[in-house]
């Protein structure tokens, strides 16, 4: 990794001592700055050493007493990506975990040529790629921090760098003395910079890496002490809540503001609208009326009373739109989208044994955020100060940039941890609500959404239908495999080509491609103004239900065994060349579905038990997952029994954090599979609360998720916060059919199950 | 105690220095220590705590989402659904208050911190209140019991939240 490096220069590295209190401060070479390598060295704001370590543009801060300071680039929106990207850092480092702590930096913005220039590299939460990027450059923070400790104690000592070791945050000399790194910085921060990128570690003395660690924020989070965007407060500031039009494209048509201004603490009453020709998630969703007040139990207040006529946009129902997508399921003569064809399906038919064939249902969700959208806004003549709970920090800043016209780096963005992603906050309509409202208030803003105004204003999961087919011959080959899919794309005016939409609902890559000698894959898209957006584990979530679903079904036709149908689909260990050059490894998922079904006892339980066993298997950029799911059934009360998940990642940085992730997403998509869907009539959305939207109880999970993670050997990790999330449903599903003969076409499950049995 | 929040109130605060104000405001118990609201007696409790007194440990995820928890004479109910007015002389605790004063964390905080039982770290307060209440009735609650625990969390810590409750039942020993 190294190698890819551009060399180093001294500006990269800001080393401060600042009288008594000696610090190091440690930056990295990327390659936004290797391209202005004669850039002059930015000024040291020594002031702000201790307090303010994101002004610094750092990674890593040494104290004098020891303590590492170590700042988080990507938001950690509970991915564990904190936690993380400190160990990478502190590996490298050598440093004591009992002494490190963790910033988060904001966005890293400077100017070069009048354009934004990314100085930190990656910022970017939730969406898998956090960890490649950060194993693949920042380590060498670390690296750089470690030579010039060991180069300054070697000084001190007289003998070579090359003689000493460093562990735990010390030094140790070849005699046996050891030098603490707090004592060595002042010395090191008279040391050369290397001249070139740092030889990393090999794998074989990593301290960290791979080790387990609890989250790094885990004291001040159970102590109430971890302050998120919502959290935080600006002197002068006014709450800002908006009643929001139900429709996107409709209007305001008049509006009454005396009442909402006769409301104690309420200051002003201020209409905004959407900026036109912009894609969702750059402005506002809905024309809006927004109430600023002193407090926010005054602004809602004001709310209350505010009296508002809406001119209605158009309207779509959810019911209605499913009923489109099934027809164009049925018409054979229907115009789609081709995502995949191989060999001849139609051929094949003619040497069919067995047809079948299935339908599946998804609905419309929400992404019901723990922390709902909110934004603390500070717009001045010349600069801009937010903190905003984004999973991406650089387009928020497009979002300020546009409605400020301020120099890219006059913006400030706070990103501290966030309450959740899940998708919801790569769009930023939130950040340009309090971004206007602060510009016409001319006063800090704090932005709050409630549960409310989140439900009913999202960019949802849409729904989506699914008619898979097989063709199976007489020795119960899967001969040819067709896959209709119909939906309105998330995608659509988010500058996707139009015959790439599909590419929010299926892979072309996705199971059983490259399994099947003839496989085809068509989509149908649907127009709506519904509004629609990235939500977790797009593509994989719609389309693993229905195949993992559809393969269950197939073995229960032929009367095999589920496991037996999977193995007997997959083929021998193999590798299967994918688009992008990537490659489809058979054996990696072999071993997470051998792995699960061995955990659960599949060959002895799956035919005897009274209770229900279901499989799922999946693949997802390179990593690989598979879910075995037991159930229980007691009248209308299903019970989830078990739940075991094996992941196939490559190396784990932190198996406890990996285990986390891979528990939480495989109870999140349980959850929503039993209960969630969103509707819409006449555009607006029918759930109000937690209560029509129900996320799941503890008594509906199961009490513990069996995780099995698969030693990664070499291979560079990736990202995992999302993995096991499609393959939960489908298992659910399968073993609910094993309980109770009941086949779940259509989610929510338990809606349906109850319908059914 | 309660003096020192005067600087802390939004505007509108100058009221406070008008002693009949001051009789109509209301008394309240939090984390150990006196406050008197002398806002809007219908405010609920979330507010005071988020807005006023800047106690941002409780947090605002809804209504039924369980994040707002604070512990009212030892039982677990919303903040949000609660009227500053209704808790005149009651014992408010939030998470904020659960550690001892020399810092050393409550045996439910760091049985929460040895199982990881984080996710985003949201809901957290909510569900530590919400074990407090049940540890509080039942010190050794069975499975049924933490199922009912009234919070929602969408990153899935549930299984982790449950291993943390039996470890404090336990003396900490998982």
């Amino acid at each position: 990794m190294s190698a890819t490096l551009p060399p180093l220069s001294r500006r990269r590295f800001v080393k401060l001592l600042a009288g008594g209190a000696c610090a190091l401060v440690i930056g990295i070479p990327l390659a936004a700055e290797a391209a202005a390598p004669d850039a002059p060295d930015a000024p040291l704001p020594a002031a702000l050493l201790g307090d303010d370590l994101h002004a610094l543009g750092a990674y890593v801060r040494i104290d004098g007493d020891g303590n590492v300071v170590i700042g988080i680039r990507d938001p950690d929106t509970g991915t564990g990506l904190s936690t993380a990207l400190a160990r990478l850092i502190a590996d490298e480092l050598d440093a004591d975990w009992n002494q490190v702590s963790v910033v988060p930096l904001g966005l890293g913005v400077a100017v070069r040529d009048g354009k934004p220039a990314w100085i930190y590299g990656h910022q970017r939460g939730g969406t898998g790629d956090a960890i490649p990027a950060a194993w693949a450059d920042l380590r060498q923070a670390g690296a750089v921090a470690r030579y010039l400790i060991t180069q300054a104690a070697a000084r001190r000592l007289g003998v070579p760098a090359e003689r000493l070791r460093c562990q735990a945050g010390v030094v140790v000399a070849p005699d046996g003395r050891r030098f603490a790194y707090g004592s060595l910085v002042e010395a090191a921060g008279q040391i050369d910079l290397p001249t070139q990128p740092l030889p990393l570690k090999t794998p074989d003395r990593f301290t960290l890496i791979g080790q387990s660690a609890g989250d790094v924020d885990a004291r001040a989070i159970v102590t109430g002490q971890t302050r998120y965007a919502i959290d935080h407060h600006e002197a002068e500031e006014l709450v800002a809540v908006l009643l929001r039009c139900p429709w996107p494209d409709g209007a305001l048509a008049s509006i009454d503001a005396a009442p909402a201004l006769a409301v104690k603490g309420v200051v002003k009453v201020v209409p905004l609208t959407p900026e036109p020709n912009l894609q969702p998630g750059q402005t506002l969703g809905a024309p809006a009326v927004a109430v600023l007040a002193a407090d926010t139990w005054s602004a809602l207040q004001g709310r209350a009373q505010l009296k508002v006529v809406w001119k209605p946009g158009s309207g779509d129902d959810s019911a209605a739109l499913e009923q489109q997508a099934l027809a164009l399921l049925d018409n054979k003569d229907a115009t789609g989208q081709r995502v995949r064809n191989d060999g001849d399906v139609d051929a094949a038919g003619k040497k069919a044994a067995r047809r079948l064939e299935a339908t599946y249902v998804q609905p419309w969700l929400a992404h019901a955020t723990p922390e709902p959208m909110n934004c603390l806004a500070h717009v001045e003549k010349d600069r801009a100060t937010l903190v905003v709970p984004t999973q991406a920090p650089q387009q928020a800043w497009a979002v300020v940039q546009r409605l400020t016209g301020l120099a890219p780096d006059r913006i400030e963005i706070r990103v501290p941890r966030v309450g959740g992603g899940y998708g919801r906050r790569l769009d930023h309509d939130y950040v340009a609500e309090a971004v206007m409202l602060a510009k016409a208030a001319d006063k800090p803003v704090r932005l709050l959404w409630t549960r409310e105004d989140d439900l009913a204003h999202d960019y949802y999961r849409p729904a989506v239908a699914q008619k898979l087919g097989a063709i199976i011959d007489r020795k119960r080959n899967i001969l040819a495999w067709t896959q209709r899919t119909a939906g309105a794309s998330a995608l659509a005016r988010r500058g996707v080509p139009d015959d790439r939409l599909w590419t929010s609902e299926l892979g072309a890559d996705q199971l059983p491609a490259g399994l099947v000698p003839n496989y085809r894959s068509d989509w149908y898209g649907l127009a709506s103004s519904l509004p629609r957006g990235p939500q977790r584990a797009m593509p994989h979530l719609s389309n693993a239900f229905a195949v993992e679903s559809f393969v269950d079904e197939i073995a229960h036709a032929l009367k095999e065994d589920p496991l037996d149908t999977r193995l007997h689909l997959l083929g021998p260990a193999r590798q299967i060349p994918l688009a992008g050059g990537r490659s489809l490894d058979v054996g990696r998922l072999l071993n997470v579905l051998q792995l699960v079904a061995d955990r659960i006892g599949w060959k002895q339980n799956w035919l005897h038990s009274v209770n229900g066993l279901g499989l799922a298997c999946w693949h997802v950029d390179g990593t690989y997952v598979a879910h075995a799911i037991e159930t229980s059934l007691n009248g209308n009360t299903l019970s989830i029994e078990r739940a075991v998940c094996a992941v196939d990642v490559g190396r784990a940085i932190n198996p406890l954090g990996l285990e986390g992730q891979v528990a939480g997403a495989t109870l999140d998509a349980l959850g929503t599979a039993l209960n969630l869907a969103v509707s819409f009539k006449n555009g607006q959305v029918q759930q109000k609360s937690y209560k029509d939207y129900p996320l799941a109880t503890m008594a509906q999970l199961p009490n513990e998720v069996e995780v099995i993670t698969v030693p990664g050997g070499d291979r560079p990790p990736a990202g995992a916060s999302f993995l096991a999330m499609p393959t939960a449903a489908p298992a659910l599903a399968n073993a609910v059919f094993r309980v109770s003969a009941v086949r779940v076409r259509r989610l929510p499950l338990m809606r349906e199950l109850v319908r059914m049995l | 105690m309660a003096q020192a929040q005067a600087r802390d109130l939004p505007s509108g605060s100058e009221e406070n220095i008008v002693p009949e104000k001051i009789r109509e405001g209301v008394d309240l118990l939090i984390n150990g220590e006196r406050f008197r609201h002398t806002g809007d007696p219908k405010m609920p409790l979330l507010w005071y705590l988020r807005d006023v007194l800047r106690l941002t440990g409780t947090k605002y995820g809804g209504e039924h989402s369980g994040a707002d928890l604070v512990l009212v004479d030892g039982k677990a109910v919303p903040a949000l659904g609660q009227t500053v007015a209704s808790l005149a002389g009651k014992r408010i605790t939030t998470v904020e208050g659960m550690a001892a004063t020399d810092g050393t964390l409550h045996p439910l905080q760091q049985a929460f911190v040895d199982e990881d039982a984080i996710g985003c770290g949201y809901c957290t307060p909510g569900w530590l209140i919400a074990a407090l209440d049940l540890l509080g009735r039942k010190p050794h609650p069975t499975d049924d019991d933490i199922d009912q625990l009234p919070v929602l969390c969408r990153c899935g810590c549930q299984t982790r939240v449950r291993r943390a409750i039996k470890r404090a039942a336990n003396g900490g020993k998982s």
